[in-house]
């Protein structure tokens, strides 16, 4: 156990790793400066909360200090709003990488994010029979 | 930390109030849960890295590679637009019984979730079925009918798997997008059903 502290790179004893195999060349975390949580908002992104742009975000000025993939976001949030997990998965970022760059641009006044239906309050008759008809619909 | 109440923005716009429903699809590994999720939707592959729990790492097969202690775990996931503001997410949860940190992240306000079942390896699905019967999350257990596969019956499934009176067993072929919906119209109308039996708890 104790060696796994080092966090080195460790040597495969029987064989080596080829392509994907051998992780990505840019470490997922490296882009949120080796960030795990998002930032002191505290904000918790459930995978289906929706993102959406700000109407009122800060200036091109602003937006030119972004990082790379904070604008890929921002883009793709501009294109459609979309769940943190489709923006994750179109970003092709691990949903972790993805919870952190959000909460950047979150805090920045870039997006807002809806809440997602808690579980002690689940929707309504209504929308769950219009849920089962779109369902037969389809 | 990872339970904060999710505060909504106070700059919301009270008319466009987007919905979104999440439903899972759980199982053992290979029983069909990627060909389910992709009958019903478009589906895509979604990348989570995550810290391998220390149980995860004691049976985790990490030959070599033991100082690896995050893993990147694949999902699947779908959406069913159902009309503007209103969509059902489906997240094929990762069979391993390792990754149930996983689930734990993905259960949280799901509107309820599909077990998929073979009946050439019913014990696959105990785990899943244990899961969301210990977390009252409403589900609905369907047995795919895989070809060569004795067929059992509904009842029989459900008496083999103990599961709770009401709980529904639906017989599906998980290629077929037909019988894909109706495993989630059952679902969708049995977590309706529990949850105004749960008001009613509370009210009465």
């Amino acid at each position: 156990m104790d060696k796994d502290s080092t966090g080195e790179d460790p040597s495969p004893a029987g064989g080596r790793w080829y392509d994907a195999e051998a992780g990505p060349l840019v470490r997922p975390y490296a882009m949120t400066g080796g960030r795990t949580k998002p930032g002191p908002g505290n904000v918790r992104f459930d995978l289906i909360a929706l993102v959406v742009v700000d109407d009122d975000p800060p200036g091109p000025a602003e937006e030119s200090l972004l990082g790379p993939e904070h604008r890929t976001l921002l883009a793709q949030c501009r294109a459609e709003t979309q769940s943190v997990a489709e923006l994750a998965a179109d970003a092709d970022l691990p949903v972790g990488v993805v919870r952190v760059l959000l909460g950047d641009l979150l805090e920045a006044g870039f997006v807002k994010v809806s809440t997602p239906v808690p579980p002690a309050q689940l929707p309504d008759e209504r929308i769950l029979r219009e849920v089962i008809d779109g369902l037969r619909a389809l | 930390m990872a339970y904060e109440r999710f505060e909504s923005t106070p700059a919301g716009d009270p008319d466009s109030t987007a919905l979104a429903l999440k439903i899972l699809v759980a199982g053992g590994f290979g029983v069909g849960k990627t060909t389910l999720v992709g009958a019903v939707s478009e589906i895509r592959p979604l990348r989570t890295e995550e810290r391998l729990s220390r149980a995860g790492e004691s049976v985790d097969d990490t030959g070599g590679v033991d100082q690896k202690s995050t893993t990147t775990v694949a999902m699947d996931f779908g959406r069913i637009t159902i009309r503007a503001g209103l969509s059902l997410y489906l997240f094929g949860t990762p069979g391993q019984d390792r990754f149930w940190f996983l689930w734990d992240d993905l259960s949280q306000g799901a509107l309820g979730a599909v077990v998929l079942a073979d009946t050439r390896r019913l014990e696959d699905c105990f785990p899943a079925v244990d899961y969301f019967e210990h977390r009252k999350i409403p589900f609905v257990v369907a047995v795919n009918c895989f070809a060569g596969a004795r067929a059992y019956g509904a009842h029989d499934v459900s008496r083999a798997l103990d599961l709770d009176r009401g709980t529904p067993v639906v017989l599906c072929d998980a290629r077929d997008r037909d019988s894909g919906k109706e495993v989630l119209i059952r679902l969708v109308e049995y977590a309706g059903r529990m949850h105004t039996a749960r008001l009613l708890d509370t009210v009465g």
